[in-house]
């Protein structure tokens, strides 16, 4: 393969004609009745409810959705007239998750990966590395190792890695989702750069709207039924009123406006203690370095406590270890007896089934927390385990109150993001417990299911459950009201309102 | 806590030096010529040498004891068995009941463990002084293995390191859900299984998300080029010939004292 002509790759032009692609073994189209197309240069966010398709589009673009055997593809989608499995190296993916892209040891021989495959000369290998790093503010040595990277940091290395290609279009699948504030802005202005000066195709996929409703100059809303709802100037889409409340419905975070929340912020400054925490120091690991030191707080019934800080900071290292999870390195965790009933006051003594009655943590990842093959089974674990005459109203009524009902009979794991995310909060209610955990629980989450968790925790808030959430949401925090535990530099400072 | 397999702390300026091609080369002509006979003498040639060398891995004795102690222990189990099983032959060393050392039980037994140790020095030799990428640079161009199966299989070995930091998460996890470790050797067993279950899960859809990313930067093509080249130096030979030497000389010096034992005769 020779290299791309010019000093710039030719920006690509994208076309579909009834393009619709279903994966192999479901049911229904993934995507379906797209007809699109996209000027070469053009920088198009594309939105929709989740579930209609946006990943499939893009995995479609960049040429990765697989074989036939993988699939049943429908009508036409074309880069600049060939199919995108044909136009290798023309589009770059970078997808969500920091964690699951990394593939080798060093920064440098990671960007260089790409224009290997492409089977570029040498000297063309390291001037492609230079320029990608250079171009999304990597100021690093190339025998870094890719470890040793925040999640900022590993989404720009993702981008240059995919720049190395010398893509005319590059494909980004919810890239910030995972980032906390200040990775979010690290990450679209490196994209914006690379933009300014590589002219290529854009095409995004994020929730949030505002992040990139600046930067791009068309926005594309997919239909969950196939088609495109919308279309045109973000200014255009973003006015017009029935283009907006049909992007609210479909979960889209609309810029002005916040998703309709039930219930008030919560006012109460808590009623009685029920775990306190001195001099406590927290680590992730038995000998590793610890986290964050001198920690005193108390967690009180019928309050929130958000704690934030920036990614690697400690906040799930400490929630983990206030809910009894990990041993406290120094200082204590105590249960006050109105909570610990027959067990001890040290909630990492626990065994599990007296931990679920009364600490509930809902981690990060909702696959790591599913037990079984069905929703409704996933729901009965937890009292299953406790014992005792648990009432079955309790869990149908669960399963109401978080829309699970039509999903009973469901796998857990073929849940989309948002149901899996309620599905993972209804496992830790069912039994109960007095302190409920929550780890970046909005986490890539739609507006839908961001407002329903408000709603939900507010409840239980006013009910008297002491809710903890480990978040980079600011909007989330003012939401629930109550306390905040900012984790910093090693230290915890606690702010009341 | 993650283990970084594709990143380990490696020992030995010298040595790190080499190609890892040459360094694969003086190890398994080495480990064949140990493995060709089973006695003392080429045994305690190949770990003489191998001790001379030591100073080349840049690393002290007791650090080296810390990193392979679990060797140490095998060799010594090995020893100790063989002393016990052995033909019980020549003069009485010890007898406690069903203890029962003679002479050429006991040099048996020596035979055994040092052999162990000698075959084992070489593997932790060029482990200690390797780096995972280089090795994948020189075996896909000096050895010409193809490139699918080399980078394949360092990929792999990042994920293995991000198994055990999984491990602990799902098991975190499962414990917050109710289902922890306690209770009886039944709910133990089952519990075990079911968060290996977990983990072989999330190994899955995270390799399958890896091959994605890899796939999009255009992996799997057929022809391929190397950013940073496999090259042999002088000091290669030098290598090449020290492990030639080392295992002529085990050879030499146990047919010439006699107790060369050729497995296949």
């Amino acid at each position: 393969m020779t290299p791309l002509g010019g000093p710039l790759p030719r920006a690509v032009q994208v076309s579909a004609r009834g393009w619709g692609w279903r994966h192999a073994g479901r049911r229904a189209f993934a995507a379906r009745h797209l007809d699109l197309e996209l000027t070469p240069g053009e920088r198009v966010l594309l939105l929709g409810a989740s579930g209609a398709g946006k990943s499939t589009v893009l995995h479609a673009l960049a040429g990765v959705l697989g074989s036939n055997d993988e699939g049943e593809q429908e009508g036409d989608l074309l880069l600049d007239g060939v199919p995108p499995a044909a136009a290798r190296g023309r589009a770059g993916l970078v997808l969500q998750d920091p964690e699951s892209q990394v593939v080798l040891a060093r920064v440098g021989d990671e960007v260089a990966f790409a224009a290997e495959n492409l089977a570029m000369p040498r000297d063309e290998i390291w001037r492609r590395v230079h320029r990608a790093l250079d171009d999304v503010g990597l100021d690093l040595p190339l025998d870094h190792p890719t470890t040793a990277l925040s999640g900022g940091q590993k989404q720009r290395l993702a981008l240059a890695s995919v720049l190395a290609m010398e893509p005319g279009l590059l494909l980004l699948d919810e890239p910030t989702a995972n980032l906390d504030p200040d990775g979010v802005l690290e990450v679209r202005d490196a994209v914006i750069r690379v933009l300014d000066r590589t002219r290529a195709t854009l095409v995004v996929v994020e929730h949030r709207v505002a992040v990139w409703a600046d930067v791009v100059d068309r926005l594309i809303v997919l239909d969950a039924d196939g088609g495109v709802l919308a279309d045109g100037a973000p200014g255009q889409v973003l006015v017009q009123e029935a283009t907006r409340s049909r992007l609210e419905q479909a979960g889209v975070w609309v810029p002005g406006r916040r998703p309709a929340v039930g219930g008030a912020v919560p006012t109460s400054a808590g009623g009685e203690v029920l775990l306190a925490a001195t001099g406590l120091d927290v680590a992730r690991t038995k000998r590793g370095p610890v986290a964050v030191a001198g920690l005193d707080l108390t967690v009180r019934a019928g309050q929130a406590l958000g704690i934030t800080g920036p990614n690697g900071a400690g906040k799930s290292t400490a929630a983990l270890t206030l809910g009894g999870l990990l041993r406290p390195r120094a200082g204590s965790v105590r249960a006050v007896p109105a909570l610990t009933g027959t067990a001890g006051d040290d909630p990492f003594r626990w065994r599990s089934t007296e931990l679920v009655q009364r600490i509930g943590t809902v981690f990060q990842e909702p696959e790591h927390q599913f037990l079984t093959a069905s929703v409704g089974e996933e729901l009965a674990v937890g009292p299953a385990r406790v014992g005792g005459a648990q009432a079955p109203g309790r869990i149908a009524e669960l399963a109401e109150r978080l829309r699970l009902t039509h999903l009973l009979q469901a796998n857990p794991f073929t849940l989309s993001g948002g149901e899996k995310r309620r599905l993972s909060v209804a496992t830790m209610l069912a039994t109960a417990p007095r302190i409920l955990i929550l780890d970046e629980p909005t986490f890539g989450q739609d507006a839908l299911t961001w407002a329903e968790l408000v709603t939900l925790l507010r409840e239980l808030v006013d009910d008297g459950v002491a809710v903890l959430s480990v978040t980079h949401d600011a909007e989330f925090i003012d939401a629930l009201g109550g306390a905040t535990l900012h984790v910093s530099g090693g230290a915890g400072t606690l702010v009341h309102r | 806590m993650s283990t970084d397999y594709l990143t380990p702390v490696l020992t030995g300026k010298t040595l790190l030096r080499a190609n890892p091609v040459s360094k694969l080369f003086a190890a398994t002509v080495i480990t064949l010529a140990l493995m060709a006979s089973i006695d003392w003498v080429s045994a305690a040639v190949v770990l003489t040498c191998e001790l001379v060398l030591m100073p080349l891995l840049g690393i002290s004795v007791l650090a080296l004891a810390r990193r392979i102690w679990p060797l140490l222990v095998a060799a010594l189990i090995g020893a100790y068995g063989t002393a016990l099983l052995a033909d019980k032959t020549g003069g009485v060393v010890l007898d406690v009941g069903p203890f029962l050392f003679t002479e050429d039980s006991v040099a048996s037994g020596i035979a055994v463990g040092l052999r162990g140790l000698a075959l084992a020095l070489p593997g932790i030799f060029v482990l200690l002084t390797t780096d995972p990428t280089d090795l994948a640079d020189a075996l896909a161009q000096k050895l010409h293995l193809p490139h699918r199966f080399v980078l394949g299989g360092l990929a792999s070995l990042r994920l293995a390191g991000l198994l055990v930091e999984q491990w602990e998460t799902l098991g975190l996890a499962r414990h917050a859900r109710g289902v922890g470790s306690g209770g009886s050797v039944g709910a133990r067993t089952r519990n075990l299984l079911g968060q290996s279950f977990g983990l072989i899960v999330q190994a899955i859809r995270r390799a399958t998300r890896l091959a994605t990313a890899m796939e999009a930067r255009g992996f799997g093509g057929g022809t391929r080029t190397w950013a940073r080249e496999s090259s042999f130096s002088a000091l290669d030979a030098v290598v090449a010939a020290v492990g030639l030497l080392i295992a002529a000389g085990a050879v030499t010096a146990a047919v010439l004292a006699g107790t060369w034992n050729f497995i296949l005769s």
